[in-house]
């Protein structure tokens, strides 16, 4: 490969929003039930029923329009895409085309080189789900369920403003971060509530014109999108220097096989024929709705690292770590809000959550531990109760089980030792049996203490406060 | 003594008063039915059975004063495009042969919840396209006045079942005349009421935009009173409006001071001379009652067919779209593949007129075609919405024909679907405009035909229209086919 090359990005994102009720219907919108029971005439396209906007749904996109500096066209309307198949109740999808609701917004990345950079978006607009095909080989026949028929989607089209698998991937972390945040979506990729389609380009470097683009389907976690990124760009360098030609077309990336191939072409591209819905009347967003929405909307990741820094005087890397899932920052906000110690109780969440949730293979949405009791434990290692490394064995219980650590530390007896009397007999017994280690220390040897904490810690089982078995040691060491 | 002669309100009163029961009322339709379906043919499906028995109920619900309102007991037919929970709904079509809907349309529960015993589900144009009843993939429906024409479209079962008494009154639905212009050639009275008045939850969908159920019955008394049970405000319908629906108050005999126009354009050529001698004797009625009566320009009147047909046949391509063959209704029986399914199912389902439909809207909406046709359909329909209202700054009600001729032969209408469309030119531009529009019998031909006098009112004003039709009716007799002919 002689010649330089760029590569342009650009993204349709599809989020789930994360609404009780579908779009267009009062069927529930909850993931996994039996086939077709979250169904009405409505969302299974029955003769003679008709559709009526949730308002849930306006207010979710118009806050994620708003949190991504979009401009809102409070004026906007539904439209019809024409399209068969048996996915598609109606045969046609509800979708925004001609007016949507939200466009011209962009987000701010930081880029691979320690650079910002902001990512256009063209618009983000409103749409249904389609029901979910089910191959039956044994049959040799389809079925059709239509519990996802209906349920709310947004989909935010970016700019082409992206020129690598980083980008892209911080793009996509970002989005997911507010949209999280304001509770718009859980944003999963693995579970299709959030996914993403990537149109990508090369040119030479510096070249003005756009090469001619593909579009990516089927990509299913940050991994596999940074995998297709760099496969679909070697694919077109390939191409160009053989001096082929890149075909504008749908591709399908198989990430088990690291290799897409092509779907359909442009020229087999279907006309749609949008055209307004009449069974919907158009959607008008007030001044006032859009001033409550933005009365309402949270703290964002970038404040709340900034607040976390300044209030709580965190390092950067805690913050960033804390900030990194709402979960994560709301545990570590209400935790703190209980006991006022928010050093230890990012400590907590930073070294042995991560630890666990590493462990036991688990997102930091699924924690169910709560925050009292988090607090609860923090209380008793500080005001000396428990130690440590009983503190960490209770903490595991917390974490697995969100056993209260109060009542779990009085029944396994886990309490720490604060008889000084019986601790400084039970000292003076080690130190009598350990002359040599005493004499290491009357050396010089500090060392030699370590030594005579570990044997009081094995003699008391752990439960000894360590704080006051080095106070009575030195004092005993001392006066020989 | 004549049952059937009845209106339904009347009707209903003597069932209230004792005089009669929900029963004998429904025994009675079900025996007109017997004599004389074989020729009219209005119905697609009738429901003897559970007529009866809902009959046998609601005539308990009013003896115990359940039920008091002025329809309770009277039979009723339904247009076969609106559903029914439990009995098949056709639309006419063979795509929809064994369609039973798991719900009911809003305005056949609020006529259920007053007391109505329903007949059966009438005959129409294949899913509301057409002129004439002949579409249907049932079979025509016949005039009752003369069978050997048409009834008129698209509600022609509803029409020629109210004129033939084969029940007391009907619904119909109204896309571009469909109610107006077969009670013009039925003899009878029908309104199709403004747009987002009668909720259109369970109307099979033709044209979205402009479709609308409206009633079919003897008299303008009976309209008035069926269109107030009917209307309401529906949330499952979002074009369904909350509005006044005192549409009885306007039974009014008194037209002192109306002023009613009539557009010169709709006398001009095309107009049969019998009908526009019919339609100008009746303004005379009512300006002989006091009311102010001229002639206007009305502007644009030649466009509405081709803004109508656009708009109208654009949307049914993508409404009919769910009829695929995959989850109800028609499924060829011989295919190969997903695609090979669609095109049989749909191909040997549809009829030629709804082919043709489906065709014409989705060229109009197609890519590159969907500015030059589509939106200037639109931007058409605003303008003649304009039109209108600068004729209701000056006139109360307009008032015109509702067809330029009497009911022609059948089997002359479907050769040249062209001539057939320009029939629809007084109607149309109502539902383009979303006006109340209302026929009212104003006479007869030459040849025994029945004439139809259309009064349209400006948009959520059909008291004005009433009550132009009720003081117009005090003017003439009530005739009814004599049905002896056909028995």
């Amino acid at each position: 490969m002689s010649k330089q090359y760029e590569t342009v990005i650009g993204l349709e994102v599809h989020v789930e929003l994360a609404t009780r009720t579908k779009i267009f219907c009062g069927c529930s919108t909850a993931f996994g039930g039996a086939p077709n029971t979250h169904t009405c005439p409505v969302c299974t396209g029955m003769p003679g029923s008709l559709p009526v906007l949730n308002k849930r749904v306006v207010e979710l996109a118009l806050a994620v329009g708003l949190a991504t500096n979009c401009q809102i066209n409070q004026y906007c309307k539904f439209d019809r895409k024409n399209y068969f198949y048996p996915d598609n109740p109606q045969n046609y999808q509800i979708s925004q085309l001609y007016l949507p609701i939200c466009h011209d917004g962009g987000v701010e990345i930081e880029t691979p080189e320690g650079g910002k950079k902001i990512i256009g978006i063209h618009e983000i607009h409103m749409e249904e789900d389609a029901g979910k095909l089910i191959h039956d080989d044994w049959e040799d026949c389809s079925l059709v369920d239509f519990n996802r028929s209906g349920v709310p989607l947004i989909e935010i089209v970016s700019e082409p403003d992206m020129r690598s698998a980083e980008e892209v991937i911080a793009y996509l972390d970002k989005l997911r971060l507010i949209i999280q945040y304001l509770g718009a979506s859980d944003c999963k990729l693995q579970e299709g509530s959030m996914r993403a389609d990537v149109n990508l380009s090369v040119r030479e470097a510096g070249a003005k014109e756009f090469g001619t683009r593909t579009e990516m389907k089927n990509l299913n976690s940050f991994k596999a999108i940074a995998r297709a990124i760099e496969g679909e760009k070697a694919r077109q360098i390939d191409l160009i220097e053989a001096g082929k030609p890149v075909i504008q077309e749908t591709r399908r990336w198989d990430d088990t096989k690291e290799y897409s191939y092509a779907m359909r072409s442009k020229e087999d591209a279907q006309d749609y024929r949008y055209f307004p819905d009449p069974d919907l009347v158009p959607v008008i967003i007030s001044d006032e709705m859009i001033d409550a929405t933005k009365a309402r909307q949270p703290e964002f990741r970038d404040e709340k690292m900034a607040r976390y820094m300044e209030e709580f005087g965190l390092p950067a890397y805690d913050a960033d770590i804390l900030t990194g899932t709402k979960k994560l920052a709301d545990i570590f906000e209400a935790t703190t809000a209980i006991c006022h110690n928010p050093k230890k109780v990012s400590n907590w969440l930073m070294v042995e959550t991560m630890r666990l949730l590493k462990d036991r293979e688990m997102d930091a949405d699924k924690i169910r531990f709560s925050p009292e009791h988090l607090a609860a434990l923090i209380q008793l290692t500080e005001e000396g109760t428990i130690n440590s490394s009983v503190a960490k064995e209770v903490f595991e219980h917390v974490f697995d089980e969100d056993v209260d650590p109060q009542a779990y530390v009085e029944e396994h007896g886990l309490k720490m030792d604060n008889d000084s009397d019986a601790l400084t007999s039970t000292i003076e017994e080690i130190v009598a049996a350990n002359p040599q280690s005493v004499a290491d220390y009357k050396a010089g040897k500090k060392k030699a203490v370590g030594f005579l904490v570990g044997q009081t810690m094995k003699a008391t089982q752990g439960k000894a406060n360590p704080a006051m078995i080095n106070k009575i040691l030195t004092e005993i060491l001392d006066k020989m | 003594m004549d049952i059937l002669k009845y209106t339904a309100v009347e009707l209903g009163r003597k069932i209230k008063d004792k005089e009669l029961t929900a029963v004998e009322a429904t025994q009675a339709v079900l025996d007109r039915i017997d004599s004389v379906e074989n020729t009219v043919h209005a119905y697609v499906t009738v429901d003897r059975e559970g007529a009866l028995k809902k009959a046998a109920q609601i005539q308990k619900k009013i003896e115990n004063g359940e039920l008091t309102g002025p329809l309770a007991g009277v039979p009723v037919a339904i247009k076969d495009n609106m559903c029914t929970e439990g009995m098949l709904t056709t639309c006419s079509s063979k795509i929809l042969y064994n369609f039973v809907p798991t719900f009911t349309a809003e305005a056949v529960k609020n006529l259920e919840a007053a007391g109505a015993v329903i007949i059966g589900k009438t005959n129409m144009d294949e899913f509301a396209m057409g002129s004439t009843t002949e579409t249907s993939a049932y079979g025509v429906t016949r005039n009752p006045w003369n069978p050997d024409h048409v009834p008129g479209g698209s509600s022609g079962g509803s029409c020629a079942a109210v004129a033939a008494g084969e029940c007391f009154y009907a619904l119909g639905s109204d896309t571009g005349g469909s109610i107006r212009q077969p009670s013009s050639f039925c003899g009878v009275t029908g309104i199709k009421p403004t747009y987002g008045t009668v909720s259109r939850y369970g109307l099979i969908a033709y044209g979205s935009s402009l479709d609308q159920i409206g009633p079919v019955a003897k008299d303008v008394t009976d309209c008035a009173t069926i269109l107030e049970i009917i209307a309401s405000h529906d949330l499952k319908d979002s074009t369904s409006v909350e509005r006044e629906t005192n549409f009885t108050d306007a039974l009014v005999d008194d037209v002192k001071g109306m002023r009613i126009g009539i557009p010169r354009d709709y006398l001009g050529e095309g107009l049969d001379s019998e009908v526009k001698e019919a339609i100008l004797s009746a303004a005379k009625v009512l300006e002989a009652k006091g009311a102010i009566v001229e002639e206007f320009d009305l502007s644009l009147v030649e466009y509405a067919i081709p803004a109508y047909y656009v708009i109208a046949s654009a949307e049914a391509s993508s409404n009919l779209s769910r009829f695929d063959g995959v989850k109800y209704g028609y499924r060829s029986e011989d295919y190969e593949g997903l695609h090979n399914m669609y095109k049989k199912s749909r191909s040997e389902g549809f009829g030629p007129e709804v082919k043709r439909r489906i065709m014409l809207g989705s060229f109009v909406l197609s890519s590159g075609y969907y500015d030059a046709y589509y939106l200037k359909a639109l931007r058409t329909k605003a303008l003649i919405k304009k039109a209108f209202d600068e004729a209701f700054a000056k006139y109360d009600v307009i008032l015109g024909p509702a067809a330029p001729y009497t009911a022609p032969k059948l089997g002359e209408s479907l050769s040249d679907p062209i001539q057939m469309y320009l029939g629809d030119i007084y109607t149309i531009s109502v539902n383009l405009a979303g006006l109340p529009g209302m026929t009212v019998p104003c006479g007869m031909d030459s040849k025994g035909l029945p004439i139809g006098l259309q009064l349209i009112g400006d948009c959520f004003k059909e008291n004005n229209i009433i009550r132009a039709g009720y003081t117009f009716e005090q003017s003439r007799e009530m005739v009814m086919p004599n049905m002896k002919g056909v028995e």
